[in-house]
């Protein structure tokens, strides 16, 4: 990578994979199990968290050495809270019908531990470019996984994709419900969220044995 | 340049500085995208209205589908054909009168000396004239509220329900299809007078073909959900029970 250099890419793409929030260091599961029941919400929460935690990791490094210790949780509260605040509006004008849909979800972005765990491990201790790509890698490295559970989750819970029936009708019974196919109702329920999260960070670790933990 | 961010004066200074940049920024932003915000609330009333009087875009059994946002200024103004504000005997005109905040509406009313606004929209449909109501009350969490579609003999024609936070599965259930259906042949007019739709538990009717018991189906779970539907049928639609008597008259 020209634009990159090796240690920079390394700050975006380990927590894509090897150093995921989700499945690595298990951060950030709550809104993980909320919101993705179906693809179209999932991906909304991945941008706006990718925002959030891009933006504020920015903020808080140039911010680094001015910030007084006793007080920095707080001012880091406040900073996430302004950027969701900014977010949340946005999305009022813009989306109003999906930020119905994800209501209190957006707001609870200020609670997601790894926006907090990123600023207090990295962000306080490393330059805003580094603390940009860090950012955005690690919520994207979140995002990568809301995605791919929603998408399971809309697909063989409801038998959609955005709303659109990709398996065939269920009620009038064309495409693959003509052959006895059901939705699995449990899917768009918050426990198999856990399930698929869980399945991924079975393949994940089966494919990397390091990333096993030794006890 | 070193500063020393441990003294007690430089972090109260600190701390008031981030909260005035802070609070400017975001009532910047507040106030920038307050019209589209509010034009997004103006659309999803006009959906609203529409949605109980039966003009929407449901196509499956269990669909609630509202007409699309691009559309529904049109759809509005070509449907409503008058809107008017109830004020005490008084009855007045107003294009403007699904913009009435029916919340603040009912606290002005804790003063007895005012007299309450009541919007009415009336609409036509299939060469049918009918009344749109707005209702609010209180669930189990939070508010919940509605508009209520009836011919002029204060029998239903249609309902629609929405709610702040009702439990996912249970009260938030009054906004799909079955509960909101269940609605529909109902009379708030029992013999000539009032007589509220009961949200009732037991009530043995799930698909409502008894539309005279002025009852409809509870939710499993939902009690006090259905509580406050009920009670804030009775209380909003009683208000606009003389209107529809000199209609009648």
């Amino acid at each position: 990578m020209g634009l990159l250099s090796k240690k920079d890419s390394k700050l975006i793409l380990d927590p894509l994979a090897d150093n995921n929030p989700i499945t690595i260091q298990v951060l950030g599961i709550c809104s993980a199990l909320a919101i993705t029941a179906q693809l179209k919400p999932s991906i909304v929460m991945a941008i706006s968290v990718v925002f959030v935690l891009g933006v504020g990791n920015v903020v808080i490094s140039l911010m680094r050495n001015i910030i007084p210790s006793k007080i920095r949780i707080i001012v880091q509260l406040i900073v996430v809270a302004t950027l969701v605040i900014i977010v949340d509006q946005v999305l009022k004008a813009f989306a109003y019908e999906l930020s119905k849909e994800l209501s209190v979800f957006i707001g609870l972005i200020i609670t997601n531990c790894i926006i907090m765990g990123r600023f207090e491990a990295f962000a306080l201790g490393n330059g805003p470019w580094k603390s940009f790509l860090d950012g955005v890698g690690n919520a994207a490295g979140y995002g990568v996984i809301l995605i791919i559970v929603g998408f399971f989750r809309e697909l063989l819970g409801s038998g959609t994709l955005f709303g659109f029936k990709v398996l065939g009708d269920s009620v009038e019974k064309t495409g693959l419900y003509a052959i006895g196919y059901e939705n699995n109702g449990f899917m768009v329920l918050p426990p198999m969220a856990l399930i698929v999260v869980g399945i991924i960070i079975w393949v994940q670790r089966s494919r990397n044995k390091e990333l096993i933990e030794e006890h | 340049m070193a500063i020393n961010t441990d003294k007690n004066s430089y972090t109260i200074i600190f701390a008031i500085a981030m909260v005035v940049i802070v609070g400017s920024l975001l009532a910047g932003f507040a106030s920038g995208l307050k019209p589209l915000i509010k034009a997004n609330e103006r659309y999803e009333k006009q959906q609203n209205i529409l949605y109980a009087m039966g003009v929407n875009g449901n196509e499956g059994a269990n669909d609630v589908v509202f007409i699309g946002t691009d559309k529904v200024e049109d759809e509005f103004a070509k449907y409503i054909t008058k809107q008017i504000v109830i004020e005490g005997d008084k009855q007045t005109e107003d294009d403007q009168a699904y913009l009435i905040d029916i919340k603040k509406e009912a606290n002005k009313a804790k003063d007895e000396t005012y007299t309450r606004k009541l919007p009415l929209f009336i609409g036509e449909k299939d060469g049918k004239t009918i009344y749109v109501m707005p209702v609010r009350g209180k669930g189990l969490w939070d508010a919940i509220w509605g508009f209520v579609a009836v011919d002029e003999s204060m029998t239903v024609q249609g309902v629609y329900f929405d709610h702040k936070g009702e439990t996912p599965g249970l009260g938030a259930e009054i906004k799909q299809r079955f509960f909101m259906d269940d609605f529909v042949g109902e009379s708030f007019l029992n013999d000539g007078s009032f007589g509220s739709i009961k949200v009732a538990k037991g009530n043995n009717d799930p698909k409502n073909e008894d539309t005279t018991d002025q009852e409809v189906d509870a939710l499993a779970g939902a009690t006090i959900t259905g509580d406050g539907v009920s009670a804030m049928l009775k209380k909003d639609i009683r208000m606009y029970v003389s209107y529809f008597k000199s209609l009648n008259k």
